[in-house]
C-alpha cells in the first residue's frame, strides 16, 4: 500500500519537477534525447573494465541536475532503489574472474572487482541521466520528440494515454487496497483468490471507464485520428547543445581523459 | 431555424438484456430554454441523456435535436451541435494538457489553427479557467476539472449543453462559483441532477422522471414546491424550501 | 527482471530496439487498419490499469511473500496479441523513464523479454489453444498456467542471451540459464494462477469481453500473421547477430569444448567474442584511427590486447602505474564534474 502512495508520489514529482522553467527545461526536447541516447551509447561501449575512462562522462547528469535546478537527493534515491537488478548480476564477476589486473599496495584487485564496479558506475550514470531527462523534460515533451523523431502516431497516442490515466486508476488502485487491508488480519484476505477478485472488480471498471472515454470522444467529433498540436522548434541553443554534448562523448568515448590527466599528476609527483 | 430544439417523441428503451430503461418519453425544449432533468436512481436520467447526445440511438420513437432526426446517419451532424458535460470529468479530460483537451473538438471539425486558438481563448475565458490552459488534467482541483470539461465542449459552439450531475463532488464553494457560472449560460441546456437547490437557481423548468416515464413537466418553482408530487419520484423538497430544523419555521 | 542499460552492449541493445521498433511500427499500422476507434481508449486506459494493478499486492501462496502481476497475457486475452503488444511497450517505457526499472537502450530487449513473449509467443500459440474457444473454468486455469510459465521461461532465457551476448557480465550462460529458468518457473506459476483468478472473474461476470477477442475469426487469422511476422523480424535480427559471431569462431567444435571444460577456458572464445564486438562497434561508430592502439601505457584494458596476447597473460599487461594513474585521474575528472555541477548550480540559483 505505501508502495502505491510512493509511485504515485515519484511520477508526480517528476512531473512536477518537469514543470520548471530553467534553460535546460526550456531546450527543444528531441535535442535533450538525441543527446541521452548518445550519451548512453558511449557508455556502453565501452570496454567492460573500463572505470576511469567512464568518470568524465559523470559530467553530463551533473550539469543536467545542476542546471536544471533537480533535487540530487532524490534522484539518488530513485537509482538506489532501481539498482538491485544490476547489482544481482555485477556482483557474481569477482567471483567468477579472479585474475588479480593490478595492486594498490599490498591489495589486489581482480578484474571481477573492476567490472562489477564498472556495472554499477554505467548503471548509476545512465539511470540518473535518463531520470534527469524526464524531470527537465516532462512526458508530454519526450512524446512530442518521439512523435517527431518517427515513432508512430498510433504508439505515442498510446503513450499519452497511458500517462493521463495512470494518475485516476492508481489512486483507485490505493483506495482499494487501503479498503481491503483495513479489513485483512493476520495475512487473511490477501490471497490470490481476493486478488483476482479485487484485480477483476478494477479492470471492468477500466473497461467501463474506457467505454464513457470512448462516448465523450465521440460526442466531441474523434474519428479515430488524435489531432497533436505542438509547435516544436529547434533554434541556435538547441543545436549548440546537442553538437557540442555529442563531440564531447565522442571524445571522451575515443580518448580516456582521466589517464593522460593522471599521468600528468604522477608525472609531476616523480 | 426552428424554435423547439430539442424534441423527444415517444421514446422508448431497452437493456439488451431486455430490462426497460425509458417507455414513451416526450418533451419539448424550446430555444434558450433551460430545464432541470430530475428524479431518484434508476430513473431513466442517464439513458435519455445517452440518447441525447447521440451516444444510443432510439429503438422506438423519435429525437430531433434542431431539425435533424437522430438516425445511425445523422449521428455525426447531431453531435456536432451538441456538448455533452459528463459525470466524471476525469473521463472527459483525456488529453495531456488543458489546452490540448478544449483544442480537441475544434481540430475533429477541422477548423484553421488561428480559429482553434481563438475558440480555445473563448471557451476558457467562458468558464474562467484561462491560467489553468497549460496543466495537466491531472493537477486540477474538482471545481477546476468541472469547469474546463464545459469549456472542451463550449469551444465547439454548440447549440444546446447537456449535462450530468454538474455539481457532484463539489466543495461548497466550488459548486457556488459552477451554479453562477451555469446561470449566466445563455445556451439552451438540459441538466440532470439530484441537486434540485441547484435546479432550482439554474434551471426555469423542471422535468421529473420515474421508471423511465415522465411524471411531471413544468415550472420549477411549481414542481420543487409540490411536497406531493416530489415524494412520488422519489425526491425531496429542496432543502431551501424545507423548514429550519433550528427555528421549527415553515 | 528489467534489464539495465548497464549490462547490456550496444550492438545487444541496438538489435532488439530495432527488432522492436519493428514490431511496434507494424502493430501501431495494423490497429489502424482495423478500423475500430474504441481501442484508443481502451488501450490507453489498460495500460494506466496494468501500472494500478501491479501496485496492488497479494500473499504468494506458501511462501509468505508477496507478489504483483506482470500483466501481459491478461491483456492480452482481452486485446488481442497486436494490442496488447502495444499496450505492454507503453508500460515499459513509462517504467523506464519514471522508475528506472530498465533502461532507454535496453528498452528493445525489456520488450522483447516482457512483452513479446507473452503477447506473441505464449497467448496465440498456448492460451488461445486451450482456453480460446468456449472457454470454462479448468480451461482457463490451465491456459493462463502453461502460456505464463512459457512466456517466462522465454523470458527468462531472453534475459540470459542477452546478457551472454553483451559479455558485461562474467556468469557463464549454462550457470545463468540454470539460475534464472527455476526462478522464473516458480513465479510463472503464481503469475498463472492470478491471471486465471482475473480472468476467470471476468468471465464470469462479463462473458461478452472475453469473446470480444476470443471469437472473432477476422482478428484470429490477422494476429497469426502478425506472430509470423514478429517472429521472422526476431529471428531474422538474432539471426543476423549470431551469424556475427558464427564467422568469428570458424571452429564451433572447439568452442563447445571450451564451454563445458569450464571457465577458465570460456574465457578465450568470450573474450574473442567480444574483442570482435568492440571492433565492430568502435568502426561503424567512431573514429576508426583509434589512437590508443599502439600506445602501451594506455591500451592497458583495452580489449584488443586480451586477443593479441592470449587469455591467461590478458592482465599480465597491466602495469601497476598505469592503472594507478587511471585511478587518480578518474577521481580528479569526477570531482572536477562535481565541481563544475556546484558551480552551475550556484549559478542558476543567482539568476
Amino acid at each position: 500500500m505505501s508502495t502505491i502512495s510512493s509511485s504515485l508520489f515519484d511520477v508526480n514529482h517528476l512531473d512536477a519537477l518537469s514543470n520548471q522553467t530553467t534553460c535546460i527545461h526550456r531546450l527543444d526536447p528531441r535535442v535533450k534525447l538525441l543527446a541521452t541516447v548518445v550519451f548512453i551509447v558511449s557508455i556502453m561501449s565501452l570496454d567492460r573494465y573500463q572505470i576511469s575512462a567512464l568518470m568524465p562522462f559523470a559530467i553530463y547528469p551533473i550539469f543536467l541536475i545542476a542546471l536544471g535546478n533537480l533535487p540530487f537527493k532524490y534522484l539518488l534515491r530513485k537509482v538506489l532503489l532501481a539498482a538491485p537488478f544490476a547489482f544481482l548480476i555485477g556482483i557474481w564477476n569477482p567471483f567468477l574472474d579472479s585474475n588479480v589486473s593490478f595492486h594498490i599496495g599490498p591489495v589486489g584487485i581482480s578484474g571481477g572487482w573492476l567490472s562489477f564496479a564498472s556495472i554499477m558506475i554505467r548503471f548509476a550514470l545512465t539511470v540518473f541521466t535518463v531520470l534527469a531527462l524526464i524531470a527537465t523534460t516532462g512526458f508530454n515533451a519526450v512524446c512530442m520528440a518521439l512523435e517527431r523523431l518517427g515513432v508512430p502516431r498510433g504508439f505515442v497516442v498510446q503513450l499519452l494515454f497511458l500517462y493521463r490515466y495512470i494518475f485516476v486508476l492508481t489512486e483507485e488502485a490505493g483506495r482499494m487496497a487501503r479498503a481491503r487491508s483495513l479489513r485483512s488480519f493476520d495475512g487473511k484476505g490477501m490471497g490470490i483468490r481476493v486478488f483476482g477478485s479485487m484485480i477483476g472488480n478494477l479492470l471492468l471498471r477500466t473497461l467501463d471507464r474506457a467505454q464513457r472515454i470512448h462516448i465523450a470522444m465521440l460526442s466531441r467529433g474523434f474519428d479515430g485520428e488524435i489531432r497533436l498540436a505542438y509547435p516544436l522548434k529547434v533554434n541556435r541553443r538547441d543545436i549548440l547543445f546537442l553538437s557540442g554534448w555529442t563531440a564531447l562523448f565522442i571524445l571522451l568515448r575515443l580518448f580516456n581523459l582521466p589517464y593522460l590527466l593522471g599521468d600528468m599528476f604522477s608525472g609531476l609527483a616523480k | 431555424m426552428s424554435h423547439h430544439i430539442v424534441e423527444v417523441i415517444d421514446l422508448e428503451y431497452s437493456y439488451p438484456d431486455g430490462t426497460p430503461a425509458l417507455g414513451g418519453v416526450s418533451f419539448t425544449v424550446t430555444h434558450g430554454e433551460s430545464v432541470a432533468l430530475v428524479g431518484s436512481n434508476g430513473a431513466g436520467k442517464s439513458t435519455l441523456l445517452l440518447h441525447l447526445a447521440g451516444c444510443l440511438v432510439p429503438q422506438s420513437g423519435e429525437v430531433r435535436i434542431g431539425h435533424l432526426p437522430l438516425t445511425k446517419k445523422t449521428i455525426p451532424q447531431v453531435r456536432r451541435n451538441i456538448g455533452m458535460v459528463f459525470q466524471d470529468p476525469d473521463d472527459q479530460l483525456f488529453m495531456p494538457l488543458v489546452y490540448d483537451d478544449v483544442a480537441f473538438a475544434p481540430l475533429n471539425l477541422g477548423f484553421p489553427p488561428e480559429e482553434v486558438e481563438q475558440r480555445v481563448v473563448n471557451a476558457l475565458n467562458t468558464v474562467g479557467a484561462t491560467h489553468l490552459r497549460n496543466r495537466p488534467p491531472y493537477r486540477l482541483s474538482g471545481g477546476e476539472k468541472r469547469r474546463v470539461a464545459i469549456a472542451t465542449v463550449l469551444s465547439m459552439s454548440p447549440s444546446v449543453l447537456f449535462m450530468d450531475e454538474p455539481t457532484s463532488n463539489l466543495d461548497p464553494r466550488a459548486r457556488r462559483e459552477l451554479i453562477g457560472l451555469l446561470k449566466r449560460f445563455e445556451h439552451t441546456r438540459i441538466i440532470a441532477t439530484h441537486d434540485l437547490d441547484m435546479a432550482l437557481d439554474v434551471c426555469t423548468r423542471t422535468i421529473i422522471l420515474k421508471n423511465g416515464s415522465v411524471i411531471a413537466d413544468g415550472p420549477t418553482v411549481d414542481i420543487l414546491g409540490n411536497e406531493k408530487l416530489l415524494h412520488t419520484g422519489g425526491l425531496e423538497k429542496p432543502l431551501r424550501l424545507q423548514g429550519c430544523p433550528v427555528c421549527n419555521n415553515n | 527482471m528489467h534489464m539495465a542499460d548497464a549490462l547490456i552492449s550496444p550492438a545487444v541493445g541496438g538489435a532488439m530496439l530495432a527488432a522492436t521498433a519493428g514490431m511496434v511500427l507494424h502493430g501501431a499500422k495494423k490497429l489502424k487498419e482495423d478500423m475500430d476507434d474504441r481501442v484508443v481508449p481502451l488501450m490507453g486506459v489498460l495500460g494506466a490499469f496494468i501500472f494500478a494493478a501491479q501496485m496492488i499486492n497479494f500473499t504468494i501462496p506458501a511462501t509468505g511473500s508477496s507478489g504483483h502481476i506482470g500483466g501481459g497475457m491478461i491483456l492480452a486475452v482481452l486485446l488481442g496479441s497486436n494490442a496488447a503488444f502495444l499496450v505492454m511497450a507503453s508500460v515499459l517505457t513509462i517504467q523506464t523513464l519514471f522508475f528506472a526499472d530498465g533502461g532507454l537502450l535496453a528498452l528493445g530487449c525489456n520488450i522483447i523479454n516482457l512483452a513479446f513473449f507473452s503477447c506473441f509467443m505464449a497467448y496465440p500459440l498456448i492460451y488461445k489453444k486451450i482456453a480460446g474457444k468456449d472457454p470454462n473454468r479448468n480451461r482457463i486455469l490451465i491456459g493462463s498456467i502453461a502460456a505464463s510459465i512459457a512466456s517466462l521461461q522465454m523470458g527468462a532465457f531472453g534475459v540470459v542471451l542477452e546478457t551472454w551476448l553483451s559479455g558485461v557480465s562474467e556468469i557463464p550462460f549454462t550457470s545463468f540459464l540454470l539460475l534464472m529458468q527455476p526462478i522464473h518457473l516458480a513465479i510463472g506459476i503464481v503469475e498463472g494462477l492470478v491471471t486465471a483468478a482475473v480472468v476467470t472473474f471476468v468471465w464470469k461476470a462479463r462473458p461478452e469481453i472475453l469473446e470480444l477477442t476470443g471469437s472473432s475469426a477476422s482478428i484470429r487469422s490477422t494476429s497469426m500473421k502478425k506472430v509470423l511476422v514478429g517472429f521472422a523480424v526476431f529471428a531474422a535480427v538474432i539471426g543476423g547477430t549470431l551469424s556475427w559471431f558464427a564467422s568469428a569462431n570458424p571452429d564451433g567444435l572447439e568452442w563447445s569444448i571450451y564451454r563445458a571444460a569450464g571457465k577458465e577456458e570460456l574465457k578465450a572464445p568470450e573474450t574473442r567474442l567480444h574483442a570482435l564486438f568492440a571492433k565492430i562497434q568502435e568502426k561503424a561508430a567512431f573514429l576508426p584511427g583509434y589512437s590508443f592502439k599502439g600506445n602501451d601505457s594506455v591500451k592497458s584494458d583495452g580489449k584488443e590486447v586480451r586477443v593479441e596476447s592470449g587469455k591467461d597473460e590478458a592482465w599480465g599487461s597491466v602495469n601497476a602505474g598505469t592503472s594507478l594513474s587511471g585511478l587518480i585521474g578518474g577521481a580528479t575528472t569526477l570531482l572536477l564534474a562535481f565541481f563544475i555541477g556546484w558551480f552551475l548550480r550556484k549559478l542558476q540559483n543567482r539568476s
